[in-house]
């Protein structure tokens, strides 16, 4: 142990942790040592988990692109640019952010579904569809987005903004060519943080878009129906979730290292 | 030739409520140095030329005060540098003609041309944490060259820099400002940059102008006791007149010195510091006076902080003017 030598470890602390670290990693352990590895490829292969896995991996794809192409700007005028009501709207964008997601599914029917507020008025239907669960993603997972992001404008700050308008630049063109450049790291960041958001969406999804096989059925919404006919089944596809989201852990780690 | 736009003068009006209330003029191809102590509104003056603060500004015949940042034609300097750390060098000196609307290929031209005249060409490919300080500076007084401004902003552009680096960047610095037609506004709370590179130095003190006038004048005739320890002088009150004097014109002896002819004064020794040759003592008089004694003159005396001490000065060695004169 390095550091002053303050005395021992109390014991009424040491034991919490531990049981703490138990309920952690044992539950995780337990699903990689149970893992039927043997008939793992044939549940891997089979078409309804094909399925899901291809909605997942197409839904959460599409939700970063939304991510960052609506989250940025957004990010960019909660950093950036004084205006009235901005602390009203930052905590706003921050609300799905603690709200629990099958609240958040049942907002969403209520604006967006079919008898819903808008829509009923809409010429098309959102709910059910595959457009329906990277609208349900989009929504947990842009707070996670926005804050990364609008972190990392912050830590690069405005000096920068205000050396590029003495030479010149324009806002959007400071935007283009010194804002998004630094903020590279940071937009990795949300990014990973809202795929992997995005991954292990169930409430929202289900409550919203529903549990159709090949086109709103998701990793997570399969392991559910599954865990009941085919527990193998379910606990394959837990592994492969565990798999993808330990991976984006492992990502966002690099990030950080490289962005020290 | 260097660039900029050749403009009438400058003419700022900064009002920054409880912090700064200054006015100041420049005219074209005028160098001025603004020098006072932290915190004495210097920088709030580039700023509000910048358009960074609120300030009114006008430039010839064109009022600035609601121009927009990027329509001001300036070049800002400002004290971390700020380079984009993301770019090359030459990136970041063509930042701003791309900027302003020229093509890349002509930027990036204008920009070596820079980079050749600040002696940096061979470091045009390398990003801002590969450069050192001092190259770095340039770069960044580059930078802003490169969009031809007709003010450019120096905010104590030597900070930060080794004494070596710093002297030899002055040098440089110099030659570049006189083939510069805009005006130039620096910043500084050195003297040396002051007395070498101003046309005319304006001092701010707590945000108003002290003193302005040429670097002899200021030099000559500080008017406050900021600019007399900034120029290395002792200036104090005699009726309606000031008295300034050199610290190595002042007598230090143990006991009151005798002869008509003297100015005395009578105080601790609050410090002592090596200066040059000699022995720099700062001492607790009605006010605080410098005197430079040789290290003999400090042993023999048995000077150290804390003992009492008589400074005389001979009546002929004192420069007197009245305290009105050199208004601003």
């Amino acid at each position: 142990m390095t550091g002053p030598r303050l005395g021992r470890v109390p014991a009424v602390l040491v034991l919490p942790a531990l049981v703490a670290t138990t309920l952690l990693v044992v539950p995780l352990l337990t699903l990689v040592l149970d893992t039927p590895w043997r008939t793992l490829p044939g549940h891997v292969a089979s078409e309804a988990v094909q399925d899901a896995l291809l909605i997942t991996g197409l839904t959460s794809l599409l939700t970063v692109v939304a991510c960052v192409l609506l989250g940025t700007p957004l990010a960019w005028l909660l950093a950036r640019v004084d205006f009235r009501g901005r602390r009203v709207l930052r905590a706003l964008v921050l609300v799905p952010l603690v709200l629990p997601p099958v609240v958040a599914g049942v907002a969403l029917v209520t604006a967006l579904g079919r008898s819903g507020v808008i829509g009923q008025h809409l010429p098309f239907t959102i709910p059910y569809t595959t457009a329906g669960v990277v609208l349900a993603h989009t929504f947990v997972s842009m707070p996670f987005y926005v804050l990364a992001v609008e972190g990392a404008l912050r830590t690069h700050g405005a000096s920068y903004d205000v050396v590029a308008a003495t030479l010149g630049a324009d806002r959007w063109t400071t935007f283009r060519r010194v804002t998004l450049p630094l903020a590279l790291p940071g937009i990795l960041a949300g990014s990973a943080l809202a795929w992997a958001r995005s991954l292990g969406e169930f409430g929202a999804t289900i409550t919203f878009a529903g549990n159709y096989p090949g086109t709103t059925q998701t990793m997570p919404s399969l392991i559910y129906v599954a865990l009941n006919s085919q527990p193998e089944v379910a606990r394959t596809l837990s592994l492969v979730l565990l798999v993808l989201s330990v991976g984006v852990l492992v990502l966002l780690r690099e990030r950080w290292a490289v962005a020290r | 030739m260097g660039g900029g736009a050749v403009t009438d003068g400058l003419r700022v009006d900064v009002d920054l409520p409880g912090r700064v209330r200054a006015e100041l003029e420049a005219a074209a191809g005028e160098v001025v140095v603004l020098i006072g102590p932290n915190g004495a509104g210097k920088s709030s003056v580039l700023q509000a030329v910048a358009g960074v603060e609120p300030g009114a500004v006008r430039v010839g015949a064109t009022d600035w005060t609601h121009l927009p940042v990027p329509a001001r034609r300036v070049g800002y300097v400002v004290q971390d540098r700020s380079l984009f750390p993301h770019l090359t060098a030459l990136q970041n000196v063509a930042f701003g003609p791309r900027a302003r609307g020229r093509s890349r290929r002509d930027a990036e031209r204008t920009a070596h041309e820079w980079l050749a005249r600040f002696g940096l060409a061979d470091l045009a490919d390398r990003r801002p944490d590969r450069l050192s300080g001092g190259q770095a500076q340039r770069v960044a007084i580059a930078r802003a060259l490169a969009t031809e401004p007709e003010v450019l902003l120096l905010d104590e552009p030597f900070a930060g820099l080794d004494v070596g680096v710093a002297a030899a960047l002055r040098v440089e610095l110099a030659r570049h400002l006189r083939d510069f037609a805009g005006v130039t506004l620096l910043v500084t709370h050195d003297a040396i940059d002051a007395l070498t590179l101003a046309d005319r130095v304006v001092v701010l003190d707590e945000g108003r102008v002290a003193q302005a006038g040429t670097p002899a004048d200021v030099s000559a005739h500080p008017r406050t006791r900021h600019v007399a320890r900034l120029v290395g002088l002792n200036v104090v009150t005699a009726g309606d007149d000031l008295v300034a004097f050199r610290p190595d014109a002042v007598v230090v002896s143990p006991r009151e010195p005798q002869g008509s002819s003297r100015l005395r004064w009578h105080g601790p020794v609050a410090s002592m510091t090596p200066h040059g040759d000699a022995v720099r003592l700062l001492v607790h008089a009605e006010q605080d006076l410098l005197a430079d004694v040789t290290p003999g003159a400090a042993a023999e005396l048995g000077l150290e902080p804390g003992r009492e001490v008589w400074l005389s000065v001979k009546a002929t060695a004192v420069r007197r003017y009245a305290a009105d004169t050199m208004r601003p």
